[in-house]
């Protein structure tokens, strides 16, 4: 079984959970940007959640089934039509030989996945299928989908239509939205700004830049003031890392990013947030701020998991 | 260095320990053993670690340690690092045709530095150089130890292409473009070596804390090692 794409749409990549144990070589994770939303498809889709899917931006791709097959679409909404019927997302939907997949006007956030039940057939790469589309490498031949690719499936075990038109509980489905207020926890380099320039990144709405892409989130607002310096020693970069350069907008680092970086990181986008951040669309979404503890946090984490391990 | 190592959140999934402000090979080192403890001693729910010039980002998995507890390992662990023997770095020779066409800017850095060709090549291949990190890009290697004497500041405007495996310098640093990408350091030479291969596992010629000595050689040696490397061969 296979996907023709029959137009790529603006940038459809395989993407998995992301490439571990590799970033001490400076190689990127990459992976779903809205790693919640991916696995919640592979959930719906009957597949382990870490495998491999189509991560779709803003305006989708156009896609033949060769055969019958189970997907599942999660993420933002963008409209989804299975041959011609319009479908929510976050439900599995039985599609039969040669119908079309294809989406339409963005409704809210930015990033849809597209499970298939068997999985998407692509070699790992350092253990994982996501691409990484700076290096060239991982996924579909290190690129983004266009017209013309087939997509391979992996092989199903369980009868099709007995998994279609589950829904995922609706109560777990992320808040997406284009004015998010977004969690941090402050750290690991607070200590180099100033009392009053992290009052401003609590307290100020920031615009996100149209220029910011899988690596970093560029945002543009009231400026944040470091104390001294502008810069540290080189050091790793977690998800969800917020640099402040000298011209004191910040960047929140995300799937792509580098290992390793040199300014100094005023907060980290909590792990249970980072789909809402994800989902912002750039140049048009603005996203405010709200710091919490690490064990907030971490108890925010777990709950949202939990989401994972119902029965759908 | 800090008399005792610093432990800072980064986020709900990571912590940073800090050993120092400054780059130094004692610092590094710090960073090196703790990143080689973890890997001996492995505890359910920590993740990878990516070692820095002065510091170790250790990931772990909220689900199955909380911030206070990791904190704690760690700390166990750090202890443990006072004792531990570092295996003897890697030394991995990295032969490279210096000057013409590969290295377009030796005759700059040489006079720069008052010295003639022979002198900057001589030099830069005497030198033993620590691999502190790899960032940046996949494969890239942070060198410390280059002698001062052929320091050389960036172009003023950066090449819109690099050749991979050029090496260069920029400042008091040396190092090696692992892809063909833009970059602003002064071209000295080029190594045939593959030095990022995703299709490798390790995919890096180079890793934290490796000793690296560049060897001269001649342009037919480049064309061999250059044919050598395709066919996935040492």
């Amino acid at each position: 079984m296979a996907l023709e794409v029959l137009e790529g749409g603006m940038l459809t990549t395989v993407q998995d959970l992301g490439r571990y144990g590799y970033q001490r070589y400076g190689v990127p994770v990459a992976g779903a940007m809205d790693s919640f939303a991916l696995r919640a498809a592979n959930a719906l889709a009957g597949n382990s959640l870490g495998e491999a899917a189509l991560e779709i931006t803003i305006a989708g791709p156009t896609l033949r089934a060769t055969e019958s097959c189970l997907i599942a679409v999660t993420g933002a909404d963008l409209s989804l039509r299975v041959n011609n019927w319009p479908l929510p997302p976050w439900m599995s939907i039985f599609v039969r030989r040669g119908w079309l997949i294809e989406f339409g006007e963005r409704k809210i956030g930015c990033r849809a996945y597209l499970a298939v039940a068997g999985g998407i057939d692509v070699p790992p790469i350092l253990g994982s299928k996501s691409t990484y589309l700076r290096g060239g490498f991982g996924g579909f031949e290190g690129r983004a989908l266009r017209q013309g690719d087939i997509i391979s499936t992996g092989p199903v075990s369980f009868h099709l239509p007995s998994l279609a038109g589950k829904a995922f509980p609706p109560d777990c489905i992320p808040k997406y939205s284009d004015t998010p207020e977004v969690h941090v926890v402050l750290g690991p380099q607070d200590d180099y700004f100033t009392e009053e320039g992290i009052a401003t990144l609590l307290s100020s709405e920031y615009r996100v830049s149209p220029t910011s892409d899988r690596m970093g989130y560029r945002l543009q607002g009231p400026e944040i003031a470091h104390k001294g310096r502008a810069d540290i020693i080189s050091d790793g970069i977690a998800l969800g890392s917020m640099q402040v350069p000298a011209d004191r907008q910040p960047i929140v680092m995300v799937a792509d990013r580098q290992t390793t970086g040199g300014y100094p990181k005023i907060a980290t986008v909590i792990s249970a947030d980072i789909p809402l951040l994800a989902q912002c669309v750039p140049g048009a979404s603005t996203v405010t701020f709200k710091a919490i503890t690490v064990q907030e946090a971490q108890a925010r984490y777990r709950e949202m998991m939990r989401a994972l391990s119902v029965d759908l | 260095m800090y008399s005792e190592p610093r432990l800072l959140v980064a986020g709900d999934s990571a912590l940073v320990v800090e050993f120092g402000d400054e780059i130094s090979e004692e610092v590094n080192r710090k960073v090196h053993a703790l990143s080689y403890a973890l890997e001996k001693n492995p505890l359910p729910g920590l993740g990878e670690a990516v070692p820095a010039y002065r510091s170790l980002l250790v990931h772990y998995d909220p689900l199955c340690l909380s911030w206070d507890e990791v904190k704690a390992s760690v700390t166990d662990i750090l202890q443990k690092c006072e004792e531990i023997t570092l295996p003897e770095p890697r030394v991995i020779e990295v032969p490279v045709v210096y000057g013409g066409e590969f290295g377009p800017d030796i005759e700059f850095v040489a006079e720069h530095n008052g010295l003639s060709v022979e002198e900057v090549v001589r030099i830069h291949s005497a030198a033993t150089y620590l691999v502190y990190m790899l960032g940046f890009s996949p494969g890239f290697a942070y060198l410390g130890g280059m002698p001062e004497a052929i320091a050389t500041p960036r172009l003023e405007t950066p090449r819109t292409l690099v050749p991979a495996g050029s090496v260069g310098v920029a400042g008091e640093q040396t190092g090696i473009y692992p892809i063909a990408t833009p970059g602003g350091w002064r071209l000295i030479g080029r190594t045939p070596l593959k030095l990022f291969d995703p299709q490798r596992d390790p995919p890096t010629l180079l890793r934290p804390g490796d000793t690296v000595r560049f060897v001269p050689v001649s342009e037919g040696e480049y064309w061999t090692r250059l044919e050598r490397e395709k066919r996935g061969g040492p």
